[in-house]
């Protein structure tokens, strides 16, 4: 016979309030522990969000690890990717326990992604057609997701926290890895240069778009009011996007290229920098998989479940006896 | 023992250890390559993880051997991996052979079975050679050697691990292992041959003899084959030629291509 324990007797109500406290009093949440179905509805959505987008993520990359120019970048190319894996693999584990309640497990994921019930990351569904697209996104693209990442360092589920601590610290280095090829372009002859702008541009509009809309009614929906409210993060995505203007811009400028938007200023009064709005509804199209590259690429991950079936199917417990 | 450049050529053996350091560096730079192919295709994440570091560190392998020739005076280690034609290189056949149909960006329709088979297979020569070039007369080269065997451990670890676990489990898994050990075997002869240079590579005593290294790989394969209960003939054969003495398939040349395309954009330039 189990004995209830004190907090299983209490209602419903007032396990709620006793777990807003201890988000309040900054505890960290755990997996086993009682937690609201919104908030772990919530997790489960962005964390299995974020680690297929890692996974997603190896894919236009996946174009330039052989093609690297030199014996030193494929081996940076190589450990870049090799890190986006690990971090996809970390972050659905961390989803993985949290869908254990609902019976679903990593084939509900993959089965997800493919139907488009799981979307990934805007950035993943576009093409990255130069060398020089190689440096941006890990340059500019990875420097977004540093920005967006550490404003959830401190996010009150526990698993979650700690593994972004993790991805963080290699993130820094993916970026250090882009930031290095793109001075070598713009140390380097008329045509490499010409690289860098021509991929500013093309990435422009996606990395504006990195951090969602900055309100709800822009694109019919948005969890971030969702996130704050229990302290999975702190900023909007606004202050995250106005953070990596000013953290960029700079740098931007400081290599002498060009602003894709021409109208882009920074307000001294209201502190803030001005610029023109990507389409929102171009957006919310790419996100559907509708973007220029989303069937191509998930395309790849299906044909891969599709010819490694049969290694699921020798690796599946019922052979295990043998 | 030949601790410098100077001494291998004082002592006349400069073309061997051209050769063999070519073939090592061109056999670790071509199955790398084949390794990336396979980003983000593998049986599951883990696989993608661990497959990617090994392609990764084996790459790293490459470009240690490349830089020993550089040293020698006989190129920049990026010329020597990029601008080289599928003619100029050492590399065995086997390791050249596209991982199955399609394009690594479009349709590829890999066969997990010989990727692991090929890799299974040559991790096991290359852990032979690895353990016999720790000793190697020419001192820079044992060092590497030194630093890859530790890497090259878990390499085999990973490589022994799935053939074992694929190729005893009956019905499909089974046949297309078989089959795939069928098919390396009409080439993995070129994995082992150290190719026209191999007896002055073992009489300066950079490595040790092709016969010898050949039969201690026979021993520890067919101990595998016995373990896991397999019978197949372990003859090693040569059917589309011998890398060593630059014989190459189309696959080569398609893969320098690729691995050469940034590169050629301008050979000079600073990237």
């Amino acid at each position: 016979m189990t004995t209830m324990t004190a907090f299983e007797r209490l209602s419903d109500e007032e396990k709620h309030n006793h777990f807003m406290q201890r988000i309040e009093a900054g505890e960290k949440i755990e997996a086993e522990d009682w937690m609201p179905e919104e908030y772990r509805m919530t997790l489960i959505k962005l964390i299995s969000m974020h680690g297929i987008s890692e996974i997603m993520g190896a894919l236009p990359e996946k174009e330039w690890v052989p093609k690297a120019p030199t014996l030193r970048r494929k081996l940076g190319i190589m450990a870049k990717v090799q890190d986006e894996m690990g971090h996809g693999q970390l972050l659905l584990r961390v989803a993985e326990d949290l869908m254990k309640p609902y019976g679903k497990n990593r084939e509900d994921i993959m089965q997800d992604l493919f139907s488009g019930r799981l979307k990934f990351h805007n950035v993943f569904h576009m093409p990255a057609p130069t060398w020089g697209d190689a440096g941006l996104i890990g340059w500019l693209v990875d420097g977004a997701a540093i920005i967006t990442q550490t404003n959830m360092l401190k996010a009150s589920y526990g698993p979650y926290a700690r593994a972004l601590q993790r991805i963080c610290a290699e993130e820094v280095f993916h970026a250090q890895h882009g930031e290095a090829i793109i001075m070598a372009l713009a140390e380097g002859t008329d045509e490499q240069k010409a690289l860098i702008q021509d991929s500013l541009n093309r990435w422009w509009d996606s990395l504006l778009m990195f951090f969602g809309p900055a309100a709800a009614d822009t694109t019919g929906s948005s969890k971030q009011d969702t996130t704050i409210k229990y302290k999975i993060r702190t900023k909007t995505n606004e202050q995250l996007r106005q953070d990596f203007f000013t953290k960029y811009i700079p740098r931007v400028l400081s290599l002498g290229l060009e602003l894709p938007d021409p109208t882009m200023r920074y307000d001294e009064e209201q502190g803030l920098w001005i610029y023109k709005q990507p389409d929102w509804n171009e957006f919310k199209e790419i996100v559907r998989n509708n973007g220029p590259k989303s069937k191509e690429r998930l395309r790849l991950r299906q044909l891969s479940y599709e010819n490694n079936a049969w290694v699921r199917e020798a690796l599946s417990p019922s052979n295990e006896a043998i | 023992m030949m601790k410098t450049p100077e001494d291998v050529r004082a002592q006349g053996h400069e073309e061997a250890l051209r050769e063999l350091l070519l073939q090592l560096a061109d056999d670790d730079f071509i199955v790398a390559y084949r390794g990336s192919e396979w980003l983000g295709l593998a049986p599951h994440i883990e696989e993608d993880v661990a497959f990617s570091s090994i392609s990764q560190d084996t790459m790293g392998h490459a470009t240690m051997y490349y830089q020993l020739l550089e040293d020698l005076g006989l190129g920049l280690a990026n010329d020597l991996a990029h601008a080289r034609k599928s003619d100029e290189r050492r590399n065995a056949i086997l390791l050249e052979e596209v991982n199955g149909p399609g394009h690594y960006l479009e349709e590829p329709r890999y066969d997990w079975a010989f990727a692991v088979v090929r890799h299974y297979f040559y991790t096991q020569a290359k852990k032979i050679r690895i353990d016999s070039l720790q000793a190697s007369s020419y001192e820079p080269l044992s060092h590497v050697a030194i630093k890859v065997n530790t890497e090259l451990y878990y390499h085999l670890m990973h490589w022994k691990t799935w053939f074992k676990q694929l190729v005893m489990i009956p019905g499909e898994s089974k046949e297309r292992m078989l089959s795939a050990v069928s098919r390396a075997m009409e080439d993995v002869d070129g994995i082992l041959s150290l190719g026209p240079h191999e007896k002055k590579m073992a009489e300066a005593g950079f490595i040790e003899g092709e016969e010898l290294l050949k039969k201690r790989w026979l021993h520890e394969i067919g101990a595998m084959l016995d373990e896991c209960g397999i019978q197949v003939p372990l003859e090693p054969l040569m059917k589309r030629g011998n890398g060593r003495a630059l014989e190459h398939t189309e696959d080569l040349t398609d893969a320098i291509d690729t691995l050469s395309a940034v590169y050629r954009q301008d050979p000079a330039a600073i990237w």
